[in-house]
């Protein structure tokens, strides 16, 4: 494999380390959270910039509004908690006050899908991805590792409007490069082939390269496409990819309703019908269990997505 | 149409004191503000009279004499005072005041809860209407956008205040304990919320639907320095109530005023009573409501 984990670490921690950077390059640069600083690893942030976070408490609610108020003042707020308290406990504020107000608040979401682990289905969300895109103007981020949860949470700080920012608790393969240029809205080639397209997203696309490596091994060759922004959607970049291998399997740590994979099909459904098989949770609830297990039982690894290959090719 | 710069002058000499004339004045807006109020409702049979004819003193109040405003609108609201309408419903009262102080046409009333109109039922940033810095509507946000607008000022040390109005019945919503809770332990000293205290809601009496209590010590339990105003729609009464509200910031507590109204104030057939909370009055209604407020200033 071309790629190497440069050594694991947590997609939360690259958030952290980036707002690090913004708070001392991006005076408007504000942070909020609900009573989980530790878990978002805000505390540099937070020690070097204490006039500029806002502790609100358990109280999410209040948190998305006053982010929204912040702006007002030209203030760039990153609200931030974990992924079920970012957005479905808080949908209507984010709606109302943030999404239809057009207000630049950077929602930031950390312990997202299954990987949380041990604390199980009332806080593993699997439904996110799907309630911020059906919001006009909300950009979807869902970033694959450190360098890149890093890269993107620098790049959105200057990117005027409303973002979903998604990531996770455990430490996974830091594999992407570390200077990397993060362009929202871009995908990401990460691996050329000819014979099948794996589009992964988030926790996904180091198993998706594991996965195009065995494959290989296989006699097939496949082609993996990063996307890290779930919307606005590359669709340039997929269907320059499925035209040429002509089926695709997609995968995410997430319900397959309102996901990453839903979002391929609705663009190959009306621009290249393409035979696509969707590798995420199989409109489930989580469980407690490790981050491991969890995503081995409810088959989100690169055994997963090899199976989902051969299925895929079969049917074109 | 009353323009913007005869209410800044004018604003400046009252705030040496009220003359009976400059009463008059005020109250002039304040009854051609009922006229729009209803005519707008009636024009597309939909739109909240009542609430909005209860807090019609506060607005002439708030607009014309209390807040210190710029010229023109801008949405970062630097270096002036801004509001925040949290019971979005209640917009028409809003859409006349902003109107008639010069941030859009008053023709453009007009166009109230039409198609293609940037005077939606409940106010929007979406549609870039001047005026208006947030969405509001579904209930219980208001408080949260204000208090960020406000630690905002303060990050900016801008010494100017952000002033918000709530329904009573909206305090049901929980969002806006947490904020009330946030903004006394983080000493937001540069607010001023309001509750419309009309006791009435969509279902009936707030206090059958679900009793609210006494507003004043629960505010105060919180950490709040409370106002009362007891006769909200006496245009004197709320003038005085606000300047003592603004006397009271910068002391460490953020500052909310229970503002006693009669929803439907100024036509006698809808006052003290929810059946005008959503409800537009027909012909003959909107005629008998409008013979009790004579137009004063011209009818958009």
């Amino acid at each position: 494999m071309q790629y190497t984990d440069q050594g694991k670490k947590d997609t939360r921690s690259g958030y952290g380390a980036a707002m690090t950077e913004l708070g001392r390059s991006h005076p408007n640069v504000v942070a909020l959270c609900a009573d989980l600083v530790g878990s978002l690893k805000i505390e540099d942030f937070i020690e070097e910039n204490p006039k500029r976070f806002f502790q609100t408490g358990i109280a999410e609610a209040n948190m998305m509004g006053i982010a929204a108020g912040l702006t007002i003042g030209g203030k760039i707020p990153f609200a931030s908690t974990f992924a079920n308290f970012a957005t479905g406990r808080v949908y209507d504020q984010i709606r109302q006050s943030i999404a239809y107000s057009g207000k630049n608040v950077k929602i930031c979401a950390s312990h997202a899908g299954l990987t949380l682990g041990e604390d199980g289905a009332t806080h593993q969300i699997l439904e996110d991805i799907g309630m911020m895109k059906m919001l006009p103007g909300m950009t979807v981020i869902n970033p694959c590792d450190f360098n890149q949860t890093k890269a993107a949470t620098l790049a959105i700080a200057d990117y005027e409007g409303p973002v979903y920012l998604r990531f996770g608790r455990p430490k996974v393969a830091n594999f992407t490069p570390v200077d990397q240029k993060f362009e929202i809205g871009k995908a990401v080639l990460l691996q050329e082939g000819t014979d099948v397209t794996i589009i992964a997203t988030g926790h996904l696309v180091w198993p998706a390269l594991i996965a195009a490596d065995n494959l290989k091994n296989q006699g097939i060759s496949a082609e993996v496409l990063n996307i890290h922004t779930i919307k606005p959607l590359d669709e340039k970049a997929v269907l320059k990819s499925v035209k040429k291998t002509g089926c695709v399997v997609t995968a995410e740590e997430h319900n397959f309703l309102g996901g990453l994979g839903e979002s391929i099909a609705r663009t190959l459904a009306v621009q290249y019908p393409t035979p696509q098989e969707f590798v995420a949770t199989q409109d489930t609830f989580g469980e407690s269990g490790t981050a491991e297990e969890l995503m081995d039982k409810y088959g989100l690894n690169n055994k997963a997505i090899e199976d989902a290959v051969v299925r895929v090719k079969n049917r074109k | 149409m009353y323009s913007q710069k005869i209410a800044i002058t004018f604003g400046k000499f009252l705030n040496q004191g009220i003359t009976m004339a400059e009463l008059d004045k005020l109250q002039d807006i304040v009854t051609q503000t009922r006229r729009d109020i209803l005519r707008m409702v009636h024009d597309v049979n939909s739109g909240h009279p009542g609430g909005s004819l209860g807090c019609t003193e506060f607005f002439i109040a708030l607009y014309h004499e209390i807040m210190d405003l710029k010229d023109d609108f801008h949405m970062d609201g630097k270096d002036e005072d801004i509001f925040f309408l949290s019971n979005g419903h209640i917009s028409p009262v809003w859409y006349s005041v902003l109107a008639r102080k010069g941030y859009f046409p008053v023709k453009e009333m007009e166009t109230f809860r039409k198609l293609n109109s940037r005077l939606q039922g409940h106010p929007t940033t979406h549609e870039g209407l001047p005026g208006i810095r947030v969405s509001s509507g579904s209930l219980g946000q208001g408080m949260s956008v204000a208090i960020g607008a406000a630690l905002a000022k303060k990050l900016n040390g801008d010494d100017h205040l952000v002033y918000s109005l709530h329904g009573d019945g909206e305090l049901q919503e929980g969002q806006n304990w947490e904020a009330i809770m946030y903004a006394a332990g983080n000493k937001v000293d540069n607010i001023i919320s309001t509750v419309d205290r009309n006791g009435q809601q969509i279902d009936g009496p707030t206090e059958d639907v679900l009793p609210l209590g006494n507003l004043k010590p629960k505010f105060e339990a919180f950490g709040w320095d409370v106002i009362e105003i007891q006769d909200g729609n006496n245009l004197e009464a709320v003038i005085k109530g606000l300047n003592e509200a603004k006397s009271r910031t910068g002391k460490g507590k953020p500052v909310a005023i229970i503002l006693d109204t009669v929803m439907g104030h100024g036509v006698n057939f809808m006052m003290g009573t929810h059946a005008w909370h959503g409800k537009a009055p027909n012909d003959e209604q909107l005629e008998d409501a409008l013979s009790q407020n004579a137009e004063t200033l011209g009818d958009y």
